[in-house]
């Protein structure tokens, strides 16, 4: 058989624990092979013992049926494999042939020949059908174009195998149909990828073979065409995952949060919010669909007291908060899971203990007269801990420690703990995996029954469709869609998102 | 936990013993004998109760000028300002100590607390530019040192004198130097101060450890971000670290002035109190107990280099040396964390 690369039988270990035991993946050459893990399963490890970042206890690599001693990246870049990172790793103010070129750069007599390497890199982007302008900076194109100079990167290195990290989690819907394509006709030109990802949709869509990987252990390859989704997903979390969120139709009861014509400016001064409408009401999710940059963020952060609006009215049991201070806010009754759980979620170097209490600590029991009661403190935070499943070695572990998932469910426990009016749930479960969406969207469900109002905002169409109530569609700051997800489909609402009117759409919208 | 706990502790003690054994390498190569020179720094530090009571004198202003920085530190702010605030402080309490003629109980406490304020207004300064403005707290407070020096030496030449050198002497009702303790320790400068600086420390591990404006404070210097999602007042507690940290300062002053000199000279150079107070805040690990201990060895070290010139022949500028290399290793203490680290890899 004709494998382009070989990882055969490794083995890594760190200070007790093994990252990875006994993988095996072998990649053919002109496939589209997917690694396929949840979080923390050793995938990310076994990539950089690939790319010489870690060394393996025991087993062989081989690319091309020779084995290599990978001793730093740049063997392994010498060997045509190259990474996309999930992370872009560019110079903002750069255009996109400077990115490329940058560490290779191409001279003749000490100058660097900029023209010829542009023309290269034009020829390199009309070749694959990148659409990319090689002479644009990179803070001017979209996350997509950029994610596209990263893919142009590897290949002007001369990449044969590209290695795709988590390429979906920040792109659109139709950026992802692009990137699909664009991977489709890297195949056709003789390359071969190997897709990191734990969205199994993908994996169906686009892969030809899998590779499991579950807690370090290789768990096997599967050819994706004699598989399924519910299949995939019981090797990589070796239970049965239920993939439709089981709910009861939503009993909506009296409004909690109502907006009207709101108007928020981002710190660049840029109206982003532009008289936007909109109502919750107790005992319902309303799922906000939205590309990035819609004006999402500046929404949550104008009804949480982050931000100012700058005209409009936000109420909360027919109270006004319009504008009042981020604590008056949590105290009038509204939980807010953050988009960027790390940046306003967690203060990542206090014990997870002393993160559970965040918006408390200067309340009875857990103060008195400002001097802090640690027991209260840790003992609310054993107790949310166990009740929510957030795996820690103790609470007196810094926050920074945890996994991704466990400390967006320390999150929520924080806020769900607080038994808020209106929960607001920005990306809840961005980069977690299967497991831990159903556990979240199984709390946000709960909490619905319990008959509090639930904002969900999400990039993730899937997340929309599978746990909202009902979809209010943004764009360009305003609500201009309200759909029930059970009329409506990911096509019918990546339209809506994209600013087409829902008469072209052809929703009959029939609430309100 | 032990392990790192264990580590906090072993990093200074080898920081200090490298320091010591570079500087006997050092005395070694300029021709002195090492093991008499360290006697002889051993002598002038501990050697008899005069020296006791002197390196007690000179520990004081070094814990609050410590705990200022340490405080800083924990709350996210590097505050080098220690030196101007120690000089108002210095200069407030002396203006209280001569200008008010008040019974002792009320004299002391009210120059000190006086002191105090001053330190805290001018940290009140760079916290108030910082949380507003923006303006980077090191920059400020450096400039405002200079400003602290030349303004109190004009004031002290116009204002608290008639064109002098130095000040009057403060009144007996605001001194904290007492008879008692100079008598036990053969006339030596030391004073009651040293009590107001152990009571500072357990303030600042209380506020720190185990109330809510520390939560605040330590919340805000980690992350601001998520502090302000929590509904704390960033700006305030900017604000409010600054400010506390500078009454430490502050007080570091009021031992100086009502301490052990009784008066304030004009100076040309900094007391330098307050920048060796970084090098004590880095030594403890800007924890309250640890600038006790990292304020007692620089003290020692401070005081026991005066007797090494006149017992061991050693030039004093050799003990800045040492003093020097001691907080160059601490600065470096990542080297040693990391072949700490590779030894204990290679036991296994």
């Amino acid at each position: 058989m004709d494998y382009v690369v070989e990882m055969l039988n490794i083995r890594k270990e760190f200070p007790g624990i093994v990252a990875n035991d006994d993988i095996t993946i072998q990649l053919k050459k002109g496939e589209i092979h997917a690694l396929l893990g949840e979080n923390g399963a050793g995938k990310s490890t076994l990539m950089n013992v690939l790319f010489g970042l870690y060394h393996p206890e025991k087993g062989e690599i081989r690319v091309k049926g020779k084995p290599v001693n990978m001793t730093d990246p740049n063997v392994a870049n010498d060997h045509g494999i190259g990474m996309v990172h999930q992370h872009f790793m560019l110079v903002e103010p750069f255009t996109v042939t400077q990115n490329i070129i940058l560490g290779a750069e191409p001279t003749s007599m000490g100058k660097i020949d900029l023209r010829k390497a542009e023309k290269e890199v034009q020829e390199l982007s009309n070749k694959y059908g990148l659409k990319v302008d090689a002479r644009a900076k990179i803070q001017d194109i979209s996350v997509g174009m950029q994610q596209r100079v990263e893919i142009l990167k590897t290949l002007y290195r001369g990449a044969d195998v590209l290695i795709f990290d988590e390429p979906t989690a920040v792109l659109t819907p139709q950026e992802i149909i692009e990137l699909m394509q664009i991977m489709k006709s890297l195949i056709a030109e003789g390359k071969s990828i190997i897709l990191i990802t734990h969205k199994l949709k993908e994996i169906m869509q686009i892969c030809d073979r899998c590779t499991v990987i579950r807690k370090g252990k290789g768990i096997g390859t599967v050819d994706v065409a004699d598989s399924s989704v519910d299949e995939l997903a019981s090797l990589m979390v070796g239970r049965d995952v239920s993939f439709k969120t089981q709910k009861t139709p939503a009993q909506p009861k009296e409004t909690i949060l109502k907006v009207n014509n709101l108007h928020v400016k981002d710190s660049r001064k840029v109206e982003m919010v532009k008289g936007l409408n909109l109502e919750v009401r107790a005992g319902e999710i309303v799922g906000i669909a939205g590309v990035d940059g819609n004006g999402q963020s500046e929404l949550i952060e104008a009804i949480t007291g982050l931000k100012k609006a700058q005209k409009g009215s936000i109420e909360l049991n027919g109270k006004a908060i319009t504008n009042l201070s981020p604590r008056k806010v949590t105290e009038s009754g509204v939980g807010h899971i953050p988009q960027d759980r790390h940046k306003f979620g967690l203060v990542l170097d206090f014990p997870i203990g002393e993160n559970i209490v965040l918006q408390t600590y200067y309340k009875k029991p857990y103060s008195k007269y400002k001097v802090l009661n640690y027991k209260e403190i840790y003992d609310k935070a054993e107790k949310l801990i166990k009740e929510y499943d957030v795996r820690t070695p103790s609470v007196y572990t810094k926050a920074r420690a945890l996994s991704g998932g466990n400390q967006q469910k320390a999150i929520i426990s924080r806020e769900v703990d607080r038994s808020p009016d209106l929960l607001i749930a920005a990306q809840p479960t961005r980069g977690l995996d299967v497991g831990a969406i159903e556990f979240i969207h199984q709390k946000l469900i709960e909490e619905r029954d319990k008959g509090r109002a639930i904002l969900l905002v999400s990039f993730e169409l899937d997340e929309i469709l599978d746990v909202s109530d009902r979809i209010a569609v943004v764009f360009d700051g305003e609500i201009v869609a309200n759909v029930k997800p059970e009329e409506t489909n990911e096509q019918k609402l990546g339209l809506l998102m994209a600013g087409s009117s829902e008469e072209k759409v052809g929703v009959v919208n029939d609430l309100e | 936990m032990t392990s790192n706990k264990m580590f906090n502790i072993l990093v200074p003690v080898i920081s200090v013993l490298i320091g010591l054994l570079s500087g006997a390498v050092i005395m070694l190569g300029f021709g002195y004998n090492p093991i008499e020179g360290y006697a002889a720094l051993w002598e002038g530090a501990f050697g008899d109760m005069y020296f006791v009571g002197e390196t007690v004198r000179q520990v004081t202003p070094y814990i609050l000028t410590g705990l200022a920085v340490a405080f800083a530190f924990r709350t996210g702010l590097f505050n080098i300002g220690a030196e101007g605030q120690v000089i108002v402080g210095w200069l407030a309490a002396i203006w209280v100590g001569i200008t008010f003629d008040l019974p002792m109980y009320i004299h002391l406490p009210f120059a000190v607390i006086v002191a105090a304020l001053a330190g805290a207004i001018w940290g009140f300064i760079p916290g108030l530019l910082k949380a507003r403005l923006g303006v980077h707290e090191v920059i400020v407070t450096i400039m405002l040192n200079y400003v602290a020096l030349y303004s109190s030496n004009a004031l002290i030449r116009s204002v608290l004198s008639d064109n002098q050198d130095k000040t009057d002497k403060i009144a007996a009702t605001a001194s904290l130097s007492s008879e008692w303790l100079q008598n036990l320790t053969f006339f030596s400068r030391m004073h009651y101060g040293i009590l107001i600086a152990v009571f500072a420390a357990i303030i600042m591990w209380f506020l720190i450890e185990r109330t809510s404006i520390g939560y605040e404070l330590k919340s805000v210097g980690y992350n601001q971000h998520a502090s302000k999602y929590a509904g704390m007042n960033v700006q305030r507690n900017i604000i409010l670290a600054m400010v506390i940290s500078g009454a430490f300062a502050g007080l570091a002053g009021a031992m100086e002035g009502l301490g052990t000199y009784g008066n304030m000279s004009v100076s040309s150079g900094f007391t330098n109190l307050g920048f060796d107070g970084i090098a004590v805040a880095l030594l403890g690990a800007n924890t309250a107990i640890g600038v006790i201990l990292a304020a007692f060895l620089f003290g020692a070290l401070k005081v026991g280099a005066l007797n090494m010139p006149t017992e061991a022949g050693v030039p004093n500028e050799l003990v800045d040396i040492i003093i020097a290399l001691i907080i160059f290793f601490v600065a470096s203490s990542y080297i040693i964390r990391w072949v700490l680290l590779r030894l204990k890899k290679g036991e296994k």
